[in-house]
């Protein structure tokens, strides 16, 4: 067999979770380092990555993952929120460096992590094409050729001289994803993008890979939630499971095997390793789940019907004023609400016992639109101290099961919620017969 | 587009050998970023691109007043306004450049965490911005010179070296800045302070000899000091001699300043993605 077009050997990446929580480590570390620096550079380079000293916690978003991928295969990289997936494609296309391990990339690779990326909203969409073509690696000449083609793919001739940020969301989407698969890369990894747009252009999309894999033999990377799509795409497949790979092979095994890690149902988060979490926190989220009577737990939920989130904490010392959320975002990433605990329950006790909980919050049936979503969950005190957040958690499907706007097709065009309105309607003056 | 047969290998700890190649590769998106923050920067405003002719402007009718009017300095024979300004204008461009290009990485945060080009594209365009503006704000030099029928020196051949010498002291400590930023927002505030405190250390409304001879040297550490001290002796026909040690001085602080920066941020850039 010809050698892998990608070929992925004991790859590691580790985070440190007190830079990452903080984000930025302060301008007094930096003269600390600065201070520290003669002495770092007494030791030598190889010293430099001082382990330990810092105090900080290790996380390992990725840890001892090899595997090859031959020349025109279409893989789909499987897992669940936190097993790897954005970080092993984010290794894969350069933005972030591995801490161990090695990758051969053996031609030209185009990602596209995310829908739009560097679109500036007040750039028409022509001005838009180039720039996010640059920004992908194209040429202007390319850029020129294929201009046509990717307003054409991405039906948008008449706004083409519109600033996208007049642009609905669908259009948006289209044109980024024209543009990126306009690219001609001999690897094209993708991630996520199909959450967005509508059913027609996801099937577009989806038969434009298919072109790109199977006419022209390039290479795909897939992530995507949606275990159909990456059924229909993929023959190849690879779990990740807490940064490594659980399972690996045909599409069908990998799925079966995604689909049989029973802690983590669908709907259903829960996060393992209390016992680190005890010692690191004071509260922190154990489950979140997504259900709906009478099928119970489960991540697709019917528009009509209300549905409940439950949340499952620990608080490991007695704490006051406790402030809960829940925000639900769409899954391209906007909040649709956010609700808080005390303002359902403002006689809610300040202070809080030692102990596990459970908050069970009921989102009334008919007001999600139809579409992806995910959750955010956060425990805080009122414009304070953060305890826990987890972030992206539960991903579930709101389906239409058939209410009269299901007839219009569309949603994009409906609004962002879809709630159900008390209408009184009389005539005021009638006609007669 | 011929497909090139390359092999990417990435390790970890491993400098990219091919950074530089790939920084070529990318030139056209530096050039995409610079014509995005000119098309953009005027969008939704009344006058436009006429902003960047009215802001030197009004510092330089300021810094006259003051330093002409109020304080009453010597120009050397020059009238004041065209000798504000000749080193009005390189000042602005530097402090434009520096600013932008320091808050370029964040402000381009999505583009970071989601998209792999060589980083440096980033504070760099933001430079040519600044040259843009540069280059724009020059008709005020010379409308200056019209109204005053000054005709400028032969030694303006000599622009483009100080210019360079300018561009190398702000991509030098933008990008140094740049990098810094992403890790350290206090940045942020330090920047501004930076630019505060430097229309005051160059010799913006005054001519360099009037500070003190046993100084010189010293002020000259500020790399635009010899940068407008060049071009105020380039542009202009008398009043302002060429301080050579000075430029020198200024020169050597604009190339450490540039390794020091490119420098760091080469050393910072592969983890700007996690720390962003």
């Amino acid at each position: 067999m010809a050698e892998p077009i990608i070929s992925v050997r004991s790859l590691g990446k580790r985070y440190l979770l007190g830079a990452r929580q903080h984000g930025s480590r302060g301008f007094r570390h930096l003269l600390e380092d600065a201070l520290k620096a003669p002495a770092r550079w007494a030791r030598g380079l190889g010293a430099r990555r001082d382990d330990g000293a810092t105090g900080e916690t290790d996380f390992w978003a990725l840890r001892d993952v090899s595997f090859e991928v031959q020349r025109g295969e279409v893989v789909g990289i499987i897992g669940r929120n936190g097993a790897g997936k954005s970080t092993l494609l984010k290794i894969l296309s350069r933005i972030t460096e591995p801490t161990t391990g090695e990758i051969h990339l053996r031609g030209r690779v185009a990602s596209l992590l995310e829908v739009g990326t560097g679109f500036h909203p007040e750039l028409t969409g022509r001005e838009n094409i180039f720039l996010n073509g640059a920004i992908l690696g194209m040429k202007r000449a390319e850029i020129r050729r294929k201009f046509d083609e990717i307003v054409a793919f991405a039906e948008v001739e008449k706004f083409i001289d519109t600033p996208v940020k007049r642009y609905s969301s669908g259009m948006y989407v289209r044109l980024a994803f024209a543009v990126a698969a306009h690219l001609d890369p001999e690897i094209l990894i993708v991630d996520e993008v199909l959450a967005v747009g509508d059913a027609t252009f996801q099937q577009k999309c989806l038969g434009k890979m298919r072109d790109v894999s199977r006419s022209e033999g390039r290479t795909v990377l897939f992530v995507s939630h949606q275990l159909s799509a990456i059924s229909q795409l993929c023959r190849k497949g690879i779990c990740l499971r807490g940064g490594q790979i659980e399972a690996m092979g045909s599409i069908d095994e990998t799925i079966r095997a995604y689909l049989a890690t029973a802690q983590e149902r669908d709907g259903h988060w829960v996060y393992r390793g209390f016992e680190e979490l005890r010692k690191r926190k004071r509260l922190f989220f154990r489950e979140v789940s997504v259900s709906q009577s009478p099928a119970g737990v489960g991540s697709t939920i019917d528009v009509r019907h209300p549905f409940t989130v439950e949340v499952v904490y620990e608080v490991v010392e007695p704490l006051s004023d406790i402030e809960l959320a829940l925000r639900i975002l769409t899954s391209d990433g906007r909040a649709v609400f956010t609700s808080l605990h005390s303002e359902a329950d403002p006689s809610a006790p300040s202070e809080t016992r030692r102990g596990m909980y459970r908050a069970t919050i009921t989102v009334p049936g008919m007001l999600l639109m139809p579409g992806g979503y995910f959750i955010n969950i956060a425990a805080h005190r009122p414009a304070g101290e953060l305890f826990d957040v987890q972030e992206g958690v539960v991903p579930f499907t709101v389906n239409d099961t058939g209410t009269v706007y299901s007839r219009y097709g569309n949603y994009s065009s409906i609004g962002v919620v879809m709630p159900r309105l008390a209408w009184a309607h009389a005539a005021v003056r009638e006609g007669a017969k | 587009m011929p497909v090139e047969p390359q092999t990417l290998l990435i390790r970890a700890g491993e400098t990219e050998r091919q950074y530089w190649r790939d920084l070529w590769n990318y030139r056209e998106l530096f050039y995409f970023l610079a014509w995005r923050d000119i098309l953009v920067r005027y969008k939704q405003t009344i006058i436009g691109i006429a902003w960047s002719l009215l802001r030197p402007l009004i510092a330089l009718v300021v810094l006259t007043v003051i330093f002409g009017k109020v304080a009453k300095l010597s120009s050397g024979g020059v009238p004041y306004p065209i000798l504000v300004c000749a080193g009005l204008l390189p000042w602005q461009f530097f402090a434009n450049a520096l600013t932008d290009s320091s808050n370029s990485l964040i402000s381009n945060a999505n583009l970071v965490s989601k998209v792999y080009f060589p980083r440096l594209i980033v504070p760099l365009s933001s430079v040519v911005t600044a040259l843009a503006d540069f280059c724009i704000s020059l008709a005020i030099l010379a409308g200056l010179m019209v109204w005053y029928q000054y005709i400028p020196s032969a030694r303006v051949v000599f622009v483009p070296l100080f210019l360079a010498l300018a561009i190398i002291a702000a991509t030098g400590a933008g990008v140094w800045l740049a990098a810094l930023t992403v890790r350290y927002r206090d940045f942020r505030f330090i920047v501004p302070l930076i630019v505060q405190f430097g229309v005051f250390l160059s010799p913006l409304g005054y001519r360099l000899e009037e500070v003190p001879a046993e100084w010189r040297l010293l002020y000259s550490a500020n790399p635009m000091v010899g940068v407008i001290n060049g071009f105020r002796w380039a542009l202009l026909d008398s009043g302002v001699e060429l301080h050579g040690y000075s430029v020198l001085m200024s020169a050597l602080v604009a190339g450490a300043l540039l390794a020091i920066g490119v420098w760091h941020f080469r050393r910072t850039e592969r983890t700007f993605a996690d720390t962003i």
